[in-house]
């Protein structure tokens, strides 16, 4: 493999990488919190990237506009998913709340089909956001450079929330222990979700961008990449957002390397997620940064 | 299972209450419409059914004999999901008594349906399924497309002969069985036209549902081929098209008929200016005079360019009526004679003769995106 | 059901009787169904008892070990393609693989049904066991999505093994084996068995890890072994359950084996109970059959005042939301853990018993 063929890698691995650390932030949190896999995070994932679409294309908003309150809508939808369908079972064993998870994420992409239609859309991507650049023999896209610059920063702001505010604060305590923090004057509901609308909001963010990367949409477009950014938090760490951001990385850098290494094996390409994920379970079940209470939200 | 049997029949009775099926109508011919309204596969699913309906507007009646019957369409969602297309296609012979089954987009779910219509001895025709397994071995399913073989023989021969290409990578989408069929009839056929059997020098996969093709590409850019032949659904062959222009690969594109979709160009947009494909039919020349009407009142009716697969859709369903006007009669054997005895048919996408199998023998069009518009370049006669 | 037949000794006879006579009911039933039913009709009756065999399969696991799996779709995958690939004639697998030669010592194989599916159950044990054995350290939600991806990548695996499996173009004409009494035997020995497991020591040992994981292993039991015991004969009858699925469509291909397959199956774990046997056969007989009756949903209602378009999808919202309510609202589902009994009847009204009774 010539050098410029392993630089072009190296950047489409850390593109999808970024790409995928952003999604599994989102994950991370919610996990953090609940001890719930939000099945339906994908599915949120979906619905971000709609309502910006349609904030785009039917009510004809600057594409700015659009994100900000398709992030917003999208944040408040997450929190009133959390109050109908995991916060009546917030007490109940740990499958009940998984098993209806997956009912709402189900239920999400069933809605989808009958509300958007099955018909995947085009996204109208920006200008700015589809230029391509050119360095030498590598070249990428104006968006690719972006996200990683918001991945970074959203990393700084969590982790500043979670270590250095009262929120914060009160989101490690519920963490640690629901009841005793309860007992703290913690208010749980609030915090969970105030979790849970940072978690959607991150979700929809990651899913206009992901429509801004791959402009297409359909009802089932969450599935794939909800469960590739489960796989990265869980890799990371799930719990801790450095962990996630970690995760993201190594799971888009992998994937890509398989493919660049031994062309002939593109085909498992998704099996190769699962196979990391086992691997990196059995060997350190906490993940690769699970073990560090700092960053524990 | 009394409880089973006895709940069923409560629910059917409720169901009977809710939806008074109005007046019923006494002389009615039944089309079974067996598509996927949801799930993976409810975006092709859709198109069909679109030049189904539009036909059936057209052309709302049969003439069996010399009695006018009004043709009814039953709609009938196999999920994209195989237990139930088999459920779904069941239902439609044994419940609904239609006499004719239409669908599915999807070989994988015609199949599904294949043995249940052929016990039923109710004829099906398929209407985009390519996978040559659909009607082999089964007198019952006929369809009006052709199928992957001539199609893959297509394009290779536009290879090598319009592009003069000698070098050939392909990328196919490895669970999708339209994709495979297709990737490697084309990598037969161009092997033997360029007389060179290390002609195609890689084969990289991906899967349906994949975004991310950054790699595979970046692995093609090294292979430095004459053209990429790169068959699969519409959405992840646009992004792999788009995504190759990203990073600086300039080579021809080629595909099948399932690029020809107006998601196709929506996705791909300036990308995909220049991909050359091949497909049923064109709209700028109509082959017959049944595609100027269907492209007149598509128009008309939705106001955009119609779909390759609508057209066929629209096709089964005349096929379909003209067969039972032929055969004079409702009797399930005298229907699948004549359709197997169809001939030089004019369908809206082109002139359909079924052969021994029920395939139809057909023209191809070889089609490429200028401004954004699907662009006619040559008919293929098989 | 048979469950209660020596479980209250005081009512032994009365309670024989009951169930000799549900049990003969029901074989009357069957024979009907197989000789008037129309074919639509047979086929969802037909379909019960496949999906009868998957529940307990999954809730075996689900329910009564405590371990959520959600891979089971690649062990039915694993018993389907394994059937399929030996009752095939060699004829048959020549048209089906038309893109690339079947491997040659595959290709002369083909042997009756019976060890087929034998044959094809074992090889999901195997699967299973090799899987297993690593996982079932990971605990709750770690081992949900462990098994998830699991059967992902079991698919993934068939999808590009072509010369053995004929990847992405499925296999067709499988012999239709799958009779009315094939699958309704296999239904009846299954639940059989799954009685008599839950009642023997295996059975109360894998409750005890479902309880509390720590105290069983005070009380002695190897709970790794008993895990991986459950997983390994579940994965069994998840096998036989894809082989009888396989058999009755007579076509398969990876993209039936997809998580929504498991979805189902869990939609009726937990709408039976989960860790009730008898929950679990009743609540398969009523999901296949309201999968069926809903679809009108998918078309256009017609409220006699006022007109609907067809909403395709409807369907499957409203399974969505069923579920959801279940789990938050009535978190035991149908029947909890506990068994259907006669005794439980007593005090209900005729009519109701005679609903439970004859679901065998």
């Amino acid at each position: 493999m010539t050098l410029s063929l392993l630089l072009q890698h190296i950047v489409n691995a850390l593109s999808l990488g970024s790409l995928y650390a952003l999604i599994a932030i989102g994950y991370t949190m919610v996990y953090g919190i609940l001890r719930l896999i939000n099945f339906a995070h994908g599915d949120v994932f979906m619905l971000g990237a709609y309502v910006a679409f349609y904030g785009i294309t039917l009510v004809s908003l600057p594409w700015w506009a659009a994100l900000l309150i398709a992030i917003v809508l999208t944040a408040m939808f997450g929190i009133g998913l959390e109050r109908v369908a995991y916060k009546p079972l917030r007490d109940s064993p740990r499958i009940s709340i998984m098993i209806s998870a997956i009912g709402a994420s189900f239920l999400l992409e069933s809605l989808g089909v009958l509300i958007f239609g099955g018909r995947p859309k085009g996204v109208p991507v920006p200008e700015v956001l589809s230029r391509v650049i050119r360095i030498g023999p590598v070249s990428t896209v104006v968006i690719s450079l972006i996200i990683p610059l918001f991945t970074f920063g959203l990393l700084a702001v969590l982790v500043y929330i979670v270590n250095r505010t009262k929120t914060g604060m009160a989101m490690r305590a519920v963490s640690t222990d629901i009841e005793a923090s309860r007992l703290m004057a913690v208010d749980v509901n609030r915090i969970v979700s105030f979790t849970f609308g940072i978690g959607s909001l991150l979700a929809a963010f990651g899913g206009i961008m992901w429509s801004f990367k791959y402009p297409q949409l359909n009802p089932l477009m969450g599935v794939m990449p909800g469960l590739k950014c489960f796989i990265a938090a869980v890799i990371g760490g799930i719990g801790s957002i450095g962990g996630a951001v970690l995760g993201g990385f190594l799971l888009g850098g992998i994937e890509i390397m398989i493919v660049a290494f031994l062309p002939t094996l593109s085909g498992y390409r998704d099996a190769f997620a699962f196979v990391l994920l086992i691997v990196v379970l059995l060997v350190k079940p906490t993940g690769l940064l699970g073990k560090r209470q700092t960053e524990k939200v | 299972m009394k409880k089973a049997v006895g709940f069923a029949l409560l629910a059917a009775a409720l169901a009977a209450l809710v939806l008074a099926c109005g007046p019923a109508a006494p002389k009615t011919v039944k089309f079974g419409v067996f598509e996927p309204l949801t799930g993976a596969n409810a975006g092709g699913g859709a198109l069909e059914v679109e030049g189904i309906k539009l036909a059936n507007e057209l052309y709302p009646t049969v003439k069996v004999g010399d009695k006018e019957y009004k043709i009814e369409l039953v709609l009938a969602d196999n999920k994209s999901d195989k237990v139930e297309a088999a459920n779904a296609a069941q239902r439609l012979v044994d419940k609904d008594k239609v006499n004719v089954v239409l669908g599915s987009w999807g070989s994988s779910l015609s199949m599904a349906a294949g043995p249940i219509v052929k016990n039923a001895k109710v004829s099906a025709i398929g209407l985009s399924c390519t996978n040559p397994l659909v009607t082999k071995g089964n007198e019952y399913y006929f369809r009006v497309c052709f199928i992957d073989p001539f199609q893959g023989t297509v394009m290779a021969n536009y290879a090598v002969k319009n592009l003069g290409a000698k070098k050939a990578v392909i990328i196919r989408e490895v669970s999708n069985d339209y994709s495979v069929g297709l990737a490697k009839f084309f990598v037969d056929s161009f092997k033997q036209l360029t007389g060179d059997e290390n002609s195609i020098l890689a084969e990289l996969n991906y899967n349906t549902g994949d975004t991310d093709f950054s790699a595979q590409l970046t692995e093609v850019k090294k292979f430095k081929p004459d053209v990429i032949f790169a068959p699969g659904n519409y959405t992840e062959s646009a992004l792999i098209i788009k995504q190759a222009k990203e990073l600086g690969i300039n080579v021809p594109f080629l595909g099948g008929d399932t690029w020809e979709t107006p998601e196709f160009i929506d996705v791909g947009k300036q990308a995909v200016e220049g991909v050359v494909f091949s497909t049923f039919f064109a709209t700028e020349v109509p082959i017959t005079e049944t595609s100027k009407v269907f492209l007149d009142e598509y128009r008309k009716k939705y106001n955009k360019e119609p779909a390759a697969v609508t057209a066929l859709g629209f096709d089964g369903y005349l096929v379909a009526r003209d067969a039972i006007q032929r055969a004079g009669s409702l009797d399930k054997d005298k229907i699948r004679e004549a359709i197997a005895a169809t001939k030089d048919f004019p369908g809206a996408a082109g002139m359909i003769t079924l052969n021994e199998d029920g395939d139809a023998v057909k023209s191809a069009v070889i089609k490429t995106i200028k401004n954004g518009q699907f662009t006619y370049m040559a008919t293929v006669e098989p | 059901m048979k469950t209660n037949a020596t479980a209250s000794p005081l009512k032994i006879t009365r309670n024989r009787l009951y169930t000799l006579i549900a049990l003969g009911a029901f074989v009357v039933l069957a024979i009907v169904a197989d000789l008037f039913f129309d074919a639509f009709t047979l086929r969802v009756f037909n379909l019960c008892a496949i999906y009868i065999v998957l529940a307990l399969s999954l809730n075996m696991l689900n329910g009564f070990t405590g371990l959520f799996s959600l891979g089971h779709a690649g062990f039915m995958a694993v018993g389907a393609y394994v059937c399929a690939l030996l009752t095939m004639s060699p004829q048959l697998k020549d048209m089906n693989f038309f893109l690339m030669p079947m491997v040659p010592w595959l290709r002369n194989v083909t042997i009756p049904f019976l060890p087929a599916i034998i044959i094809g159950g074992l090889a999901a044990a195997f699967v299973g066991f090799l899987i297993g054995a690593p996982v079932l350290r990971l605990r709750d939600d770690y081992l949900a999505i462990a098994t998830l991806g699991f059967g992902e990548i079991i698919r993934v695996l068939i999808t590009n093994a072509q010369p053995i499996t004929n990847g992405a173009q499925g296999l067709k004409g499988l012999p239709r084996f799958s009779t009315t009494f094939t699958v309704w035997i296999a239904a009846a020995l299954v639940t059989l068995f799954m009685v008599l497991l839950m009642r023997s020591s295996y059975g109360r040992a894998m409750k005890a890890v479902r309880d509390d994981e720590l105290a069983a292993e005070a009380m002695g039991i190897n709970v790794f072994k008993v895990k991986v015991t459950s997983f390994t004969v579940s994965s069994f009858l998840a096998g036989i359950g894809g082989a009888l699925l396989g058999h009755m469509i007579t076509t398969i291909d990876p993209k039936m084996f997809t998580f929504m397959l498991t979805f189902n199956i869990l939609l009726i774990v937990v709408l039976g109970g989960i860790g009730s046997i008898s929950g679990s056969v009743i609540a398969a007989v009523v999901v296949t059959i309201l999968m069926e009756v809903l679809r009108f949903l998918d078309e256009p209602l017609n409220f006699i005042v006022f007109k609907t378009a067809a909403m395709p999808g409807l369907r499957m919202v409203v399974f969505s939301i069923l579920l959801m309510v279940v789990v938050i609202y009535r978190q035991r589902g149908l029947m909890g853990n506990k068994e259907f009994s006669w005794d439980m009847l007593t005090g209900l009204f005729v009519r109701k018993g005679r609903k439970g009774g004859t679901n065998v």
